[in-house]
Parts: C-alpha cells; structure tokens; sequence
C-alpha cells in the first residue's frame, strides 16, 4: 500500500442551517439538526488537529455558515492557524461591516452564490427574497479589498441565462465566475426532472461561456463545468477518495465527500469520538475506496482508471444500487443507459403530478427515501 | 528577450498567499480555492515580490544569495510567467 498523502482542503460544513430554500441543494435530504451541531470548542478542535496533518485551503460552507454567530471566532482562529480560508455564503446573513470584521479577522476570500442574474428568477429558485441584499453583498466584498468570486448554479430552469449571468459578473467587477451546473446529489437529485439541463442547453450555455471568457481574457477568470450527465466520463470526485479532500459535517461526523453519509455499508466516525488523523489513515471509512483493490468492471482494467478513480461513489449507489460499480455517467458502464433514460425524461418537461422540492425543514421530515 | 522593466516593482495580486507548509515541506501559493507547489527557486523570486522591492534589487539579491550571476534571464521569465498566471502584479 503506498504512503497516504495528508489532505490538503478541509471543509467545514458548520451548518446544515439555510435562509434559502433552492431546491438544488446537494445536501442530504435528512438535514442535521441545530441541536447535534458541534459547538465552538468542537470547530476549534477540527481546525487545529486538520491543519497540523497538513490542510493548507479550508471552506466554511453549509447550509448557510453565516447562521453561526461563532464564525468570527472561526475564522479568526484559522487565520492564526495559517490556514487559507474561504467563505461560501449565499450573502444572506451578513452586512458590509461583518464582512470588513471578516477581512480584520483574516479571512482570504469570500464566495457569494447567485441563483439568477434577475431579482424574479433568482427570488423564486431561493425560496426567498435574497437577491437585492446579494447584489449589495456582492459589491461590499469588492469594496473591502476582497476578490470578487461569484458562483451561479445552473440547471435547467436558468441556464439560458447565462449571457445576463455573465453581464452582471462584469458589472459587479468579478474577478473569478464559477458557472456551476447542479450536481445530483441529495435535494437537486430528488428534483432531477425539473432541473436537469437538455443537450441543447448544456451547449449553447458552454458557446456564451467561451465566447466571453475569450473578450474578458485577463480581466475575468470564468470557470464553466459541464455537467457529467454530458461528458460520457465521469468526474474524479473530491479528486480522489481520501487523497486531497476532508469534510467534516455540522454534526461532527468526518466525510470523504460531502454526500458519503448517504453511503451503505460505510463505517463512518465523528470528531466527538475519534482524531482526525486517525480517521484520515486508519478508519475503514477512508480507506474504502483507496487504491484499487475495491474496482470492478469496467473500472478495473479501465486505462483512465487513474485519472477518474471510478468516479462519484454516491451517484453510482444512488442510481445503480452499488456503490462499487462504475459511476453511470461513463459511457462504459453497464448502467450508463439510466443517464440516457433521465435526459429523455427530463426532455419531456417534468409535470406538475411532482413539484419542485424546495430545501426545508418541514419537507425533509415529510419526504420519504426516494426512489427513482 | 524577456519585456520586464527591471525598475518595476512586483507584488503578490490580491488574494494571493505566500507560504511555507510544514507537511508538505514546500513553499506554496494559496488563492480562492487553489493551491500552488513552488520550486525552490520560484519560491526565492516569489518571497521578494513585496511591492518594494524592484526588479532589478531581485536579481542583485538572489545573485547575491546563491553567488552567481547570469541567473537574470531566469528570473525575468519565472516573472512574466507568474504575471501570465495572475500572481503578482506590478505596483
């Protein structure tokens, strides 16, 4: 067995807590309490036993992590740690004098997330009337020195949007844009037909994003990822299974991804219990998917095998039953045809006989595991 | 030929972070959501880009420290390429 490299990105998710109710989330559908979070000291723990194993970038994210009133202490905590922190907020939650309290305090960088570049889209897709305290959010982080790092969301009920996305970057003066296609886990695969983009989509949306990112070229730096329904090869998720990435979840519990916790069979730890290193080396959790010993067909014999590591282990259990076979997004899989059939029936254009789910507490109690 | 003035003054951009990191035994450039490993030799440059400094005080310096000279040309390039990639910025 070779030398288990230390992570390097701690994610911290505080809070599964959220003002906004964007039925995209990819949180699990049993959202964790207020009540089993862990408190302060408990975060604290997290970040010095994951820094001294080496983690250099940490994420506060959630839910919504400004709902944590001891998100100062965090940070400030980080930043003496020499971690490089970055916030990802939804911006609701926050005025311009906490995110100049945030810049006093040490944190690098500050992500605000759009659900559309108008106020109507933006408002209905969150649940929430957010998108006038964004834009003013947005520029107080410009203002305070930050750079400026947006994130749009896309699916299938914004994605044509995304030239107007692209123009309120340059008008809020963006330093990086992340156009980020929804990805299938937890509340946005429970609302796959509504949210799915069609090829055409998918395309045109990569066309828009090309053709600025060419005029904005050294001005503006735009990430557009497609979506693995549409590439035919899966993605290498959180980079590999135990080799770069580990989250800790609001209730303590340590993650190889942020969705494993929906994962059978997996033997997972919390920090209330165990250290971090030892979960990170020795836990049967972490070195579930390490190496190659656990790969079936095709994965097994792939030569991409070492570029993708199979792919997402979630979404093959999530839609084949197993997490051990290949991600279905891969044209190899024996499963790929399930993409195939949820891109035909997204085309159909979903009724109203299955609502759109939005993120809430009152329909995680109310919905039951589902099944597709 | 390399086009940097050597009477410019380079600076980390904004939002960059220059520093060593115990566990990997190597120095390293953060920014949002990214990491760098630098060479032994980008990480000499990248140290002295503190928005003071002069390019042409860079070069005296490191020729200095690793008692050589000739090594401007290295340099020169190392910067337009970290200025390529939106590392440092001139004052």
């Amino acid at each position: 067995m070779p030398k288990i490299p230390p992570p390097l990105w701690l994610l911290a998710e505080v809070t599964h807590s959220c003002p906004l109710q964007c039925p995209y989330c990819s949180n699990p559908l049993e959202l964790v309490p207020k009540k089993d979070e862990l408190d302060t000291e408990g975060w604290l723990k997290v970040l010095h036993q994951a820094r001294k194993m080496g983690a250099a970038q940490l994420g506060f994210s959630g839910g919504e992590p400004l709902v944590r009133k001891d998100l100062e202490d965090l940070i400030a905590e980080a930043r003496k740690l020499g971690y490089y922190s970055n916030l990802i907020t939804s911006g609701v939650g926050m005025d311009a004098a906490r995110v100049e309290k945030f810049r006093e305090l040490g944190l690098d960088h500050i992500q605000v997330s759009f659900q559309a570049d108008d106020a109507t889209l933006n408002d209905y897709l969150a649940g929430t009337n957010a998108f006038q305290h964004k834009l003013e959010m947005a520029r107080a982080v410009k203002a305070s020195g930050y750079p400026m790092v947006l994130c749009f969301v896309i699916h299938r009920q914004n994605m044509h949007r995304v030239a107007q996305m692209l123009d309120l970057a340059v008008e809020l003066q963006a330093d990086y844009v992340e156009l980020a296609t929804t990805q299938f886990e937890g509340w946005a695969l429970a609302n796959r037909d509504h949210l799915l983009p069609t090829l055409e989509q998918v395309r045109e949306a990569e066309r828009v994003a090309n053709v600025y990112q060419e005029k904005l070229k050294g001005k503006m730096k735009i990430y557009y990822v497609v979506p693995d329904y549409y590439e035919n090869r899966p993605k290498a998720c959180v980079a590999g299974w135990g080799r770069v990435f580990i989250a800790v979840a609001p209730d303590g519990l340590v993650l190889p991804c942020h969705s494993a916790r929906s994962l059978p069979g997996l033997d997972l730890h919390n920090v209330r219990d165990h250290d971090l290193a030892w979960i990170w080396y020795e836990s049967p959790a972490f070195n579930y998917f390490r190496g190659e010993d656990w790969m079936k067909d095709p994965c097994r014999t792939c030569d991409e095998r070492e570029k993708d590591f199979g792919g997402c282990h979630c979404q093959a259990f999530k839609l084949t039953g197993d997490p051990k076979n290949a991600d279905p997004t891969c044209a190899k899989s024996p499963h790929h045809y399930l993409i195939e059939q949820a891109i035909d029936t997204s085309k159909l254009n979903p009724t109203s006989a299955k609502p759109l789910l939005f993120r809430k507490r009152q329909n995680s109690i109310n919905i039951s595991p589902i099944t597709i | 030929m390399s086009q940097v003035d050597f009477m410019a003054v380079p600076r980390l951009a904004q939002g960059y972070r220059f520093q060593w990191e115990e566990a990997q035994q190597n120095h390293v450039l953060l920014y949002p959501e990214g990491m760098v490993q630098l060479s032994d030799t980008a990480a000499a440059v990248l140290s002295l880009c503190d928005g003071e400094r002069t390019v042409q005080s860079i070069v005296v310096e490191l020729e200095e420290s690793y008692e050589t000279d000739g090594i401007s040309e290295d340099i020169t390039q190392f910067l337009e390429e970290a200025e390529a990639q939106g590392w440092i910025k001139y004052a």
